[in-house]
């Protein structure tokens, strides 16, 4: 069975790969590139726990084509802190307790991600919308819709 | 289980692969494709893609508009033109879903999904399919009832009304999970007035049956009355007639039956869900 070669950025370097046909981007993500942030939930898309971005924008990674990101600009979980740092919707997501088992944690970050990289000052509507595809069964969302409106008030004061 | 990926630039060379192959499947966004895959689906042993920008484009041309099959959902969110299907779009998958998920794709989406299709259904609209001999215009209600049968069939664009007024053309999607869920139904009501009746309304249900159909008795009934409450109270009072939900993980075809009156009942009277 022939392999495809696959290039892309990953969280900012560039990275090949050969997939297989028909391999999911989680798939690649996963057990070609090494990077388990992104996680398998339902194979569906319909829980978000794959959710990565894709030139910025969020997609369900277990069910886009992995070669359809080709010369792309993939970012996860993995890739949100820098060195020691902690990206801000890390750290608001701890001091919110927006994580309990954690499972659907890195779809919900970078899904907040994308959120407040074209909405730096969302409401609490606009973060309700933006976390719709992800599903979470221990912390009843609360928390992490705090979290995320606690990340956009810390960037916006920063920025004042 | 590995498949083969074609990658093919013009319409003509993926409707070939797709009818000289029963195992090839084309590809949109792969919302649809990719689960079935991930679900083992062994029938599928090539999948079609189509590099073509064509099919992304958006076309107004008097008073209807024609949306390629490749318009992702995001896509159709973004454009002022195609505001009358927000209501609809805002409210398929999340985020991530729209990013990739296709105006052709949702037409094969099965019930309970594919409620843009049931807009479009309510819009009059019709498809354009590509297939051996070329590209032919079909009515949306005739694809749906055949879109299993014709397999090797590739949709490049979709051509609807554009509504008058955002009053002439009303969506709702029911559901048990807020701001978005699978449907427990959905609604489309295209209702142009004249002298203020309701003159040619068109209604269409998602989830009521297999695939989104018309509900073609309370347009009968609605057919010259005022939206008010005497007057849509034949249409609602045979809602369900023509209808034949399932019962699944989201609701049981009784209780489908029992509020699709309700819910046709507050989107023609201009009521909150």
């Amino acid at each position: 069975m022939a392999k495809t070669p696959l290039q892309f950025r990953h969280n900012g370097r560039d990275v090949a790969i050969f997939v297989d046909g028909g391999m999911s981007l989680l798939s690649a993500l996963r057990d070609e590139v090494g990077d388990h942030s992104p996680k398998f939930g339902c194979g569906q898309g319909g829980c978000g726990a794959c959710t990565v971005l894709v030139d910025g924008e969020p997609v369900v990674s277990c069910v886009t084509l992995a070669e359809t990101i080709a010369g792309k600009s993939i970012e996860t979980a993995d890739g949100l802190k820098t060195g020691p740092e902690l990206h801000p919707l890390q750290t608001a997501f701890m001091d919110n307790f927006a994580a309990q088992c954690g499972y659907c944690t890195p779809g919900m970050l970078m899904a907040a991600k994308a959120l407040l990289e074209h909405n730096p000052d969302p409401s609490r509507v606009e973060v309700v919308e933006a976390i719709s595809g992800n599903i979470c069964r221990c912390t009843g969302y609360e928390s992490i819709i705090n979290a995320v409106l606690a990340a956009a008030a810390r960037r916006t004061e920063r920025r004042a | 289980m590995p498949v083969t990926v074609k990658t093919f630039t013009t319409p003509m060379e993926a409707a070939a692969a797709l009818s000289s192959d029963r195992a090839a499947r084309y590809i949109g966004g792969g919302t649809l494709l990719m689960r079935a895959l991930n679900e083992g689906d062994v029938s599928i042993g090539t999948i079609v893609r189509l590099d073509d920008r064509s099919l992304a484009q958006v076309r107004a041309s008097g008073g209807r508009i024609t949306i390629g099959a490749g318009v992702t959902l995001s896509q159709i969110l973004r454009d002022r033109e195609l505001a009358f299907l927000h209501p609809a779009a805002r409210l398929i998958g999340g985020p991530a879903v729209r990013t990739t998920g296709t105006v052709g794709g949702n037409l094969f989406a099965p019930a309970p999904y594919g409620d843009l299709s049931v807009a479009l259904l309510a819009l009059d609209a019709t498809v354009s399919v590509m297939s051996g001999y070329g590209a032919r215009d079909v009515a949306l209600e005739e694809f749906l009832a055949s879109r299993d049968r014709s397999p090797g069939a590739l949709v490049l664009s979709v051509t609807c009304d554009r509504p008058s007024s955002p009053e002439a053309f009303r969506f709702r999607k029911v559901a048990r999970i807020k701001p978005k869920g699978v449907s427990v139904l959905s609604i489309a009501a295209s209702l142009p007035g004249v002298g203020g009746r309701v003159s040619n309304p068109r209604i269409a249900y998602g989830a009521m049956a297999p695939i989104a159909i018309r509900a073609k008795a309370a347009e009968r009934a609605l057919e010259g009355k005022t939206l008010d409450e005497s007057g849509v109270a034949a249409a609602v009072a045979v809602a369900a007639e023509g209808t034949a939900p399932a019962t699944d993980a989201i609701a049981s075809a009784w209780y489908r039956r029992e509020v699709v009156g309700v819910h046709l009942r507050r989107l023609l009277l201009g009521q909150a869900g």
